[in-house]
């Protein structure tokens, strides 16, 4: 099947099989490799990108449901060289260690500011239900979140 | 401490991570790419009786099937760490081939591989290959492995029984004993965890057939070991033509530091289809066949004279191998935990022994901490046993028991390099608010909640090295590692590592040490790691032993400012021995005349200002550091847990942890590191937990909805201080940070539980149903 | 994931004749459930008929008394929305705490409902409230919906298109999640409705239960504490990994004795 999408703000078909999902579309088909697979019961929330603005596990979605709707990844969100301050906190406040989460982290905490704003630690470590890191022990992602959720408050 | 060194300098790697950019195997597709997918036992234990994989060679896509029958040339597995029994006997090393041909001994075991077009293609034909099972009987207890009438898994091999090994004076321990004031026994399980780095294993293999060349891109902590292993053991390729290419590795913990089946049978694939091939494990498969950590059943004595003094400490384990000898497993139950149980305490006599046993479970290896975590919550549990039992207070009979003269000789082998634990221990007492306690307890009694406290002091061995005396123990691999350090005419740094980061931070500390010690920006400087093709020699990072790394990278840039003096003298016109460097600049006291290290780079390629008969040009020197001892990081640690009574939930409510790592180069990735460890270790003490079913040996906890991982909401905000007693064992004086947390953190939440609950003993995980039924003994069930 | 077919209907009729001409078709709304299910290859559909994007399932909106939501509405649609927050406070508050962000902007409350898992959280709410789901051939009461673990009364080829729930403003759920997936390893679900005090237990393992004699004592007058010696239908209990049966039943009477509190708070 063909599947149209925007993806990062370019319009873009790709032809997958009806059982491609949408972490594999984008990665192996958009070479967008920023997205990863952690898992297979859509626990970790590495695979997390925002469809239509809203944070979803790319690896619970078929390709398919995704098309026709605006698809933005972490590839998608630095603006001429110049990071998203969410991208910019993780590195500030030592948010990562392997990396391999990160993107799903990053796209969880963007999602976080669209609902609730300049969240708190509490209200952070409670809104990363699903998302899995085993280097950090999650202490520096939950300060950058709460560090980026307050800088995007303060750009807006 | 530097300009760089020793300060919270932000990474220089994180830029490519947080935008996407990471580079890790799965993200390599290379041309004409084909995937492999894995046919695996469903069955814990039987016989092989017909494999017929006509029907998946019919299915779209498949370009090959392989089976044993395909691998006849290759070796079995082999395990990289001879231990000996008491008997003086070999260990017995069960034989494990690379694809099962008669017998599988664990769920998941690989027994064929499919290569196809798609990665849905290969999955599905895997399932169309049609194997043939009888079912045998299992054992999964490490504790049933060598009673009477149980499966055996190895022929050959009686009561299952790898080795029975022992360290230490058993008599003197036992006439200790005897004579002790006090006696305290104590049987605990270690519980079996599951490794769990977010990047499942991966691999992609190329074979170019013209120039006989194979590249492995695998996810790994050790990528020239594999090199050696898959060139000289299994015969790949030759050593010259076989590249080992780790690139962005996704979290490793140990359990990318074995030799696993997958990735050497994805390589004789590649050879075989001439084109490359990927493997990605899902995670599924991670939970069923990444080497598992721990999985121990062990009975400790502790003898103590009146005053509450350590007088002798027995131990005796069982250590569940699995269903094969991993590459290191023989060597975490015994060198890297037998010589640990003196803890951080004067211990007259000790003995340990250690049985290994094989059991229809996935093979257990290196996990974070690896043996020393085992260690440390045998000797912190048993020592708060025997508080409670003599009324001494968990932070005085440590006090009272302390190691305070180095360096100090154990009764188990090693020699402890430094340290303050009593100042480690006044660090965390504050950092607790340790005297303020009894009003915490009483206030959350008020509100009907439990509250304990635990304290707990370890001592791990990191850096491991020297290679003469590993080689002794049984090692088969020299433990050095080599930094190769490269200034450019115009004065920029590569620096090749044979360490690997996945995750520690090495592109960052690394380019702080050569920085500093340069006097130049840290932007010049560029870390290579993780590529055979570009890097002189290496052996990985396990073990937190990246100050061996970091040693060589020293000591080769020691060699760059040598000869920069040396060419310098020429420069200046000036005695050699006249020639200083500090901040980045060379000058002498015979002369007003300056030379920047960039200059002096200038000129070393420049080679028309000394004579190149006495003075090489070009500005390239390499060291390899075999670190005279191990470095003996230590900590002691205090956690605070409330439990409710109505449900058995244990909530860390504070963890404080005070560590000495000696020099530490940067303190921000340190505090990272203690912040993962603990977390993993108490994720060990209240969630983790590997489940077979004892009837079948399926594994039951193969997914997150069933094996408990720490999450973001379960966990306080740790509190972290540092002390500093400098490791003698390598010219900065550093100790190893990366698996501290994981190794103090699980007694001290367990302490903090009997604590609370007012009780000698409960076994990890402390479920709520467990501390439920403890608090409500008569409850139904 | 084996191989199978993906479509997108574009109304609901189309939907339904899609889905009544393939027994072997099966619908999807947020996948949230049924993608990891068929990723595991634990189900082979031959057909996918995506329904998340029908209009006719969507909308939440006052209906007299009741509360109407579109089985196509998210968790988290639900748990923002004025409309249910307002006649609800507790529902919203349920749909906010399911399983976590990512799967609240995907999963639906239709299929939450249609796929019945016995521990499940939006079960024991509709349950509890008296709700009555309505599918694309008739109405049918939630007491009569939920028949057992993964199954309803559905018939092949039925969809729900809405759930209409009573309004209700003193009511509130506890859950007790498993430490591992974070489902209710028990949650209760309690109303002070027009006919008197509602308990419904979800995570007990054989699905969805009211907990009538618990329901009679607090109409009778009974406090909190007087629920401790109440018998528990013990079929409705299973045990695993996560939690004895036992365990499960201590369980239900510590979250109701919460929930009870949190309605009359």
């Amino acid at each position: 099947m063909t599947v149209a999408l925007r993806v990062n703000g370019e319009d873009v078909r790709i032809d997958v099989t009806d059982r491609t999902l949408l972490i594999h579309a984008l990665r192996d088909h958009l070479r967008l490799t920023g997205a990863h697979m952690g898992c297979d019961t859509s626990q970790c929330g590495a695979c997390t990108v925002l469809v239509d603005g809203v944070a979803v596990k790319s690896c619970a979605m078929l390709a398919g449901q995704a098309d026709g709707c605006e698809v933005v990844t972490i590839e998608g969100l630095a603006r001429d060289g110049a990071l998203h301050p969410m991208q910019a906190a993780f590195a500030e406040h030592h948010g990562l260690q392997c990396g391999f989460c990160t993107p799903g982290m990053i796209m969880l905490g963007i999602d976080l500011v669209r609902r609730r704003g300049a969240a708190d630690e509490a209200t952070v470590r409670s809104e990363l239900a699903g998302n899995l890191c085993r280097c950090t022990g999650y202490q520096n992602i939950v300060k950058a979140i709460a560090a980026g959720a307050r800088d995007m408050a303060g750009a807006a | 401490m530097g300009r760089n060194f020793g300060r919270p300098v932000r990474r220089l790697e994180d830029g490519r991570f947080i935008q996407g950019n990471g580079r890790f195997v799965d993200d390599v597709i290379l041309p004409r790419q084909t995937y492999a997918a894995f046919v695996r036992s469903p069955y814990a234990h039987a016989r092989i009786t017909g494999l017929d994989a006509a029907p998946a060679l019919q299915m779209p896509g498949v370009v090959r099937v392989m089976t044993a029958a395909d691998l006849a040339g290759a070796p079995d597995m082999p395990c990289g760490w001879m231990i000996h029994s008491r008997d003086g006997a070999e260990m017995k090393v069960g034989s494990r081939p690379l694809l099962a041909s008669d017998t599988v001994r664990y769920v998941g075991e690989p027994v064929a591989v499919v290569v196809a077009e798609s990665r849905d293609q290969a999955r599905d034909a895997a399932e169309a290959v049609a194997v043939d099972y009888d079912e045998l009987p299992v054992v999964v207890d490490c504790g049933d492995a060598m009673a009477p009438g149980m499966p055996q898994l190895h022929p050959a091999i009686s009561d299952n029984l790898a080795y029975d090994w022992e360290l230490g004076d058993e008599a003197a321990v036992d006439a200790a004993l005897a004579v002790a004031a006090h006696r305290v026994e104590l049987t605990l399980r270690n519980n079996r965890l599951i490794p769990n780095a977010m990047e499942p294993r991966a691999c992609n293999a190329d074979w170019d057939a013209q120039d006989e060349k194979l590249t492995v891109w695998m996810t790994h902590q050790n990528p020239f070991g594999m090199r050696t292993l898959y060139s000289a053991y299994y015969g790949l390729a030759a050593e010259h033509s076989l590249r080992i290419v780790s690139p962005d590795v996704g979290g490793g913990f140990g359990a990318k530091a074995p030799n696993y089946p997958e990735e050497v049978v994805v390589a004789f694939a590649a050879k075989l289809v001439r084109r490359p091939v990927k493997w990605t494990a899902d995670r599924t498969e991670a939970f069923l066949t990444d080497a598992h950590g721990r999985d121990h059943l062990t009975t400790a004595t502790l003898g103590l004279d009146a005053e509450g003094r350590f007088l002798a400490l027995k131990v005796d384990t069982i250590a569940n191998m699995g269903g094969y000898l991993s590459t290191t497993g023989s060597l975490i139950p015994t060198y890297m935990y037998g010589t640990m149980l003196s803890g951080q305490y004067v211990i007259p006599a000790i003995h340990c022994r250690t049985r290994a046993v094989y059991t229809n479970t996935c093979p257990v290896d290196a996990y974070r901490g690896a043996g020393r975590p085992e260690a440390a919550y045998v000797v912190e549990r048993i020592v708060n046993v025997a508080a409670r039992a003599i009324g001494v207070d968990q932070a005085e009979i440590r006090r009272r028991n302390f190691i305070r003269d180095f360096p100090y000789q154990t009764p188990v082998l090693f020699e402890y390099d430094s340290g303050d634990y009593e100042g480690s221990l006044n660090q965390a007492l504050a950092l607790s608010d340790y005297a303020g306690f009894p009003a915490r307890k009483a206030e959350a009694a008020a509100r009907g909640k439990l509250r304990g406290i635990g304290v707990a002091a370890y001592v791990e061995a990191c850096g491991i090295g020297p290679s003469a005396i590993l080689a002794k123990l049984g090692g088969g691999a020299g433990m050095w590692d080599s930094a190769e350090v490269r200034v450019n005419p115009v004065g920029t740094v590569e620096v090749l590592s044979g360490a690997h980061s996945h995750g520690q931070g090495h592109a960052t500390t690394l380019a702080q040490l050569v920085a500093d010690r340069f006097g130049v920006p840290i932007e010049s400087i560029r870390i290579v790691q993780g590529d055979t093709d570009r890097i002189q020699a290496g052996t990985g990072t396990y073990g937190s032993r990246a100050s061996v790394g970091m040693s060589a990278t020293f000591n080769a840039c020691e060699k760059i400012i040598a000869k920069g003096r040396r060419i310098c003298a020429h420069l200046l016109q000036v005695p050699e021995d006249s020639v200083r460097f500090a901040d980045g600049v060379f000058a002498s006291a015979a002369t007003n005349k300056t030379i920047p290290f960039g200059e002096m780079a200038a000129a070393a390629h420049a080679a028309n200002a000394f004579p190149t008969r006495e003075i090489e040009p070009g500005l390239v020197e390499s060291s390899f550091f075999d670190p005279p001892n191990f470095t003996y990081p230590s900590g002691v640690y205090v956690a605070e847990v409330e439990i409710d009574p109505l449900t058995g939930v244990t909530e860390v409510a504070a963890f404080s942890a005070a560590d000495d790592f000696g020099i530490i180069a940067n303190p921000m990735i340190v505090e990272g590191q203690i912040h993962g460890g603990l977390t993993q270790g108490i994720g060990q003490a209240l969630w983790e937990e590997c489940r077979y079913d004892p009837d079948t040996a399926q594994l039951i906890t193969a997914s997150y909805l069933d094996y408990g991982m720490p999450r973001a909401d379960g966990l306080p905000e740790f509190r972290l201080a540092f002390g500093c007693a400098p490791s003698p064992s390598n010219p900065l004086g550093m100790k190893g940070c990366g698996e501290a947390g994981a190794i103090g953190s699980p007694p001290a939440v367990i302490n903090a539980i009997c604590d609370a609950l007012a009780i000698d003993h409960l076994d990890m995980p402390a479920r709520p149903e467990k501390v439920w039924r403890l608090l409500h003994p008569k409850a139904a069930g | 994931m084996y191989d199978l077919a993906y479509v997108r209907p574009g109304g609901l009729a189309e939907a339904t004749a899609l889905l009544e001409a393939d027994e072997n078709a099966t619908a999807l709304a947020g996948g949230q459930t049924l993608l990891p299910v068929l990723r595991a290859r634990l189900a082979s559909p031959s057909r996918l008929v995506d329904v998340a994007r029908l209009a006719e399932l969507k909308g939440m909106a006052l209906d007299g008394d009741r509360v109407v939501i579109g089985a196509a509405e998210t968790h988290a649609a639900v748990s923002q929305s004025p409309v249910v927050a307002g006649a609800i406070p507790a529902l919203g508050r349920l749909a906010g705490g399911i399983g976590d962000p990512q799967v609240r902007n995907r999963g639906t409350l239709g299929g939450a409902i249609a796929n019945n898992d016995p521990a499940a959280c939006y079960p024991s709410a509709a349950l509890a409230l008296d709700a009555v789901i309505r599918t694309t051939r008739r109405e049918i009461a939630a007491a009569d919906f939920f028949t057992d673990l993964f199954s309803t009364a559905l018939e092949p080829g039925e969809l729900v298109t809405a759930v209409m729930f009573p309004r209700c403003a003193q009511a509130a759920y506890v859950k007790f999640p498993n430490p591992a997936s974070r489902f209710a390893l028990i949650g209760v679900f309690a109303a002070r409705t027009a006919a008197g005090m509602r308990i419904a237990v979800t995570g007990a393992g054989a699905g969805v239960f009211r907990w009538r004699e618990a329901e009679l004592r607090i109409d009778a007058g009974g406090g909190v504490a007087d629920l401790d010696d109440l018998a528990l239908p013990e079929d409705a209990f299973t045990s695993d990994l996560h939690g004895s049966a036992d365990y499960r039943m201590h369980l239900a009477r510590v979250m109701t004795g919460r929930a009870i509190a949190a309605v009359d708070a």
